[in-house]
């Protein structure tokens, strides 16, 4: 019995948490304008996405730069992450402690906050407004995620090995690419792939600091696209097709470390 | 200072880690070829001095010459030796080949020679077929043999190996040992061993670098340390052995536990303070007869596969550990003998704690960091530096901590047949040393006392009047 509303409660939390997901991705197979009428089954709303029949909404130049910056930021996170991650590793005491202290602050963050004051930075430093920005932004909120998925490497490997490559003769630079990137990739692959999600995910913080060149990334598009009446109804399958894209990676991320932590078992 | 034959040579090396200073004007040259161990207790310094060498550390002062360089400045990976770490530190995301070759092709060397190179080394290591494997699939030992041959394939001039057979099994470690003597001298190279192990000391080495506390304790053959051992700490260190309080009567005349005996020591003058060691296998013993030279009754006799151990006392209070191939049960009464030859004379460290403090106010002085009580000394006024003498035997130690005026640790125990004489470190790093009868351990942390009558205050003169 016990057991039973155990699950039951389960359910319903997963219920009420993937309806409105489900809901979309039901309503992206018919071709009613209005949300929520089911007019037949239909994947005109799918090709209409896919061949072309939105230019000129901006719609899917919104999801070309919000894919770009994505792509970018998680880049460029991933590089200063590994590094930053390396530093607090071999740094000791009060300021290993502030560093990662400091590293956790852009995380609980709200967005909003981080989004302003990030704008007033760039105003006051006269960083161009636009695709810059809101790169260097999200490269801000996204490094930290990085930090926490490499740093747990850092700990597992052996620290020696860094100085065994210098001994058989590679400088530091040959070291650090040949020996610990090598062991650090795992991390630096689910790092990558947070921080490609957050940035996608991202609103608040692109909001404040796109500017007013006209930047649209996918979420200030449907900002604005809900604003002006109604959602556009190929955005229905696009959604559809982002969540599943996520959910998907996110499998992969659980996966690799499970697999991981198995290996690590093994071993004991 | 460069010797033609030396490759190696450390000069006047000193290095601290924070306050601690863990070497301590350390001075050593290794001939090319040779087969150098560095030995010692955990902490010794003996790690630190070999990472000065591969240059993963920079001394503070002194300077460290590689084949007559310079090489204070020179990076690791600019420095002709390569080292075996002690957990191998292999690549786990290489596999055997890669690994071996990782030196050989940063070197830029061709591919066909590259794999000639690695094939003989793992012949060689006795790792044929191995190359594919994973490291991780790998045994502790056959981790090992690759660690080694990644260094070797390099050819360096000195191959430094960092406690490389720690983590193996008893009977791995014989046979890795048995190995690398042979690859010694198959290579011809330069071999700079750093161990806590004495056996493994003794067995493999040309030349053992005692070290304790930062500091180089003895430097010798094998044999040299282990039959002329140059202080207590290195005599108890290499093997087993015996050590007493004894008095250098005249050339040529020692006496301990009660009894004169004759030895082949000079020059130590008459009547002075020395200690004695005996090794257990040189005391012969017997059933009591009157060819003696003392008495004594077995106490224990332990059966250690070539040899019995037996514990003998003595009418004097005194223990001795012996060793011997005959068997005397426990309650027998023996009579022994120790021949001239095998009775080693040292000179006495210090025959008392001789430390350096400040009088804070008449009846107070301040030595090892604390503020112990004294006795009102005439013409010493507060502020003086002074030098204060305690007897060892006059340095009370408590178990509990709270219960002493300072608080220290036990960093070294020495057995003297009928007492301890233990070295505690103060809160301060300074050492004091205690004779007691109580058994202690290793790493006890004790309080210190010392009553007031006991200390032996004078001033420093010279200091004063500056």
């Amino acid at each position: 019995m016990k057991k039973l509303l155990a699950r039951l409660y389960l359910g319903l939390i997963l219920l009420l948490l993937y309806a409105p997901l489900i809901f979309i991705a039901v309503s992206s197979f018919t071709e009613s304008k209005v949300l929520g009428n089911w007019t037949g089954f239909s994947t005109k709303l799918y090709s209409n996405l896919f061949s072309g029949g939105m230019q000129g909404s901006g719609l899917m130049n919104a999801v070309y730069n919000t894919l770009i910056i994505a792509l970018i930021a998680a880049f460029i996170s991933t590089l200063l992450g590994t590094l930053a991650a390396i530093g607090i590793f071999h740094s000791r005491g009060r300021l290993k402690n502030a560093t990662m202290f400091l590293n956790n602050i852009p995380m609980v963050n709200p967005d909003v906050i981080t989004g302003v004051s990030l704008f007033l930075l760039f105003v006051f430093l006269g960083v161009s407004q636009g695709y810059v920005s809101v790169v260097l932004a999200h490269i801000t909120f996204c490094t930290p995620y990085v930090v926490l998925n490499v740093l747990p490497k850092l700990h597992q490997m052996n620290a020696k090995t860094y100085e065994a490559a210098l001994d058989l003769g590679a400088t530091p630079g040959q070291a650090l690419r040949k020996v610990l990137i090598p062991q650090l990739m795992p991390g630096m692959v689910t790092g990558f792939i947070l921080a490609f999600t957050m940035s996608l995910d991202d609103f608040a913080v692109t909001f404040f600091t796109r500017g007013t060149v006209g930047l649209e990334t996918l979420s200030t598009f449907i900002y604005t696209d809900a604003r002006k009446g109604g959602l556009t109804p190929e955005l229905r399958p696009l959604m559809t097709i982002i969540f599943i894209v996520v959910f998907v990676l996110l499998v992969v991320v659980n996966i690799r470390q499970e697999r991981a932590a198995k290996k690590k078992a093994s071993l004991k | 200072m460069n010797e033609d034959n030396s490759i190696i040579s450390i000069d006047h090396i000193s290095k601290w880690f924070g306050e601690k200073r863990v070497l301590d004007d350390i001075s050593l040259n290794i001939k090319k070829g040779e087969f150098v161990t560095i030995l010692g207790p955990s902490g010794c310094g003996k790690t630190t001095t070999l990472r000065i060498i591969a240059g993963f550390e920079t001394p503070d002062e002194g300077n460290i010459y590689i084949g007559g360089e310079l090489m204070n400045k020179v990076q690791p990976h600019k420095r002709p030796v390569n080292t075996v770490f002690q957990r191998y530190a292999l690549f786990p995301h290489l596999n055997v080949y890669d690994n071996i070759a990782f030196g050989l092709k940063l070197q830029g060397v061709a591919k066909d020679e590259i794999e000639k190179r690695v094939l003989r080394v793992l012949k060689m290591v006795g790792m044929t077929d191995y190359e594919w494997r994973d490291v991780d699939s790998l045994s502790g030992g056959q981790q090992q043999r690759v660690a080694i041959a990644r260094a070797i394939v390099n050819r360096p001039a000195v191959l430094l190996l960092d406690e490389p057979l720690s983590a193996l099994d008893h009977k791995m470690r014989k046979d890795m040992q048995i190995e690398l003597k042979q690859m010694h001298k198959q290579l011809g190279i330069t071999f700079v061993y750093v161990t806590h192990d004495q056996e493994e000391a003794l067995t493999l080495s040309d030349t053992v670098v005692v070290m304790n506390e930062g500091v180089v304790q003895q430097i010798g053959s094998p044999t040299d340390i282990y039959n002329e051992p140059v202080n207590c700490f290195v005599a108890d260190f290499i093997g087993e052995s015996n050590i007493f309080n004894g008095t250098m009567i005249a050339d040529r005349k020692v006496r301990f536990m009660g009894h004169d005996f004759d030895c082949v020591d000079e020059g130590f003058g008459e009547n002075v303070p020395v200690d004695v060691v005996v090794r257990p296998e040189d005391i012969y013993i017997m059933q009591r007869n009157d060819k003696g030279q003392f008495t004594g009754t077995v106490s224990g006799c332990i059966f250690k596969g070539v040899h019995y151990e037996m514990t003998v006392n003595t009418p004097e209070g005194q223990e001795l550990m012996i060793q011997d191939y005959n068997a005397f049960a426990v309650g027998t009464e023996v009579s022994m003998i120790i021949k001239p030859n095998d009775i080693q004379v040292m000179k006495k460290e210090r025959i008392c704690n001789t430390l350096e403090g400040v009088m804070t106010d008449a009846t107070h002085v301040e030595i090892l960091g604390c503020d112990f009580e004294c006795l009102p000394q005439a013409g010493i006024a507060p502020g003086d530096k002074v030098t204060v003498e305690v007897d060892f035997e006059k340095v009370d130690l408590t178990d509990d901590k709270r219960d002493g005026v300072c608080e220290g640790d036990i960093t070294f125990i020495l057995y003297k047949a009928d007492h301890y004489h233990l070295t505690v470190r103060a809160e301060n790093g300074e050492n004091i040393y205690v004779d007691t009868q109580d058994v202690w351990e290793d790493r006890d942390i004790v309080g210190i006392n010392i009553r007031p009558e006991d200390m032996r205050i004078s001033a420093k003169k010279a200091e004063n009047q500056a």
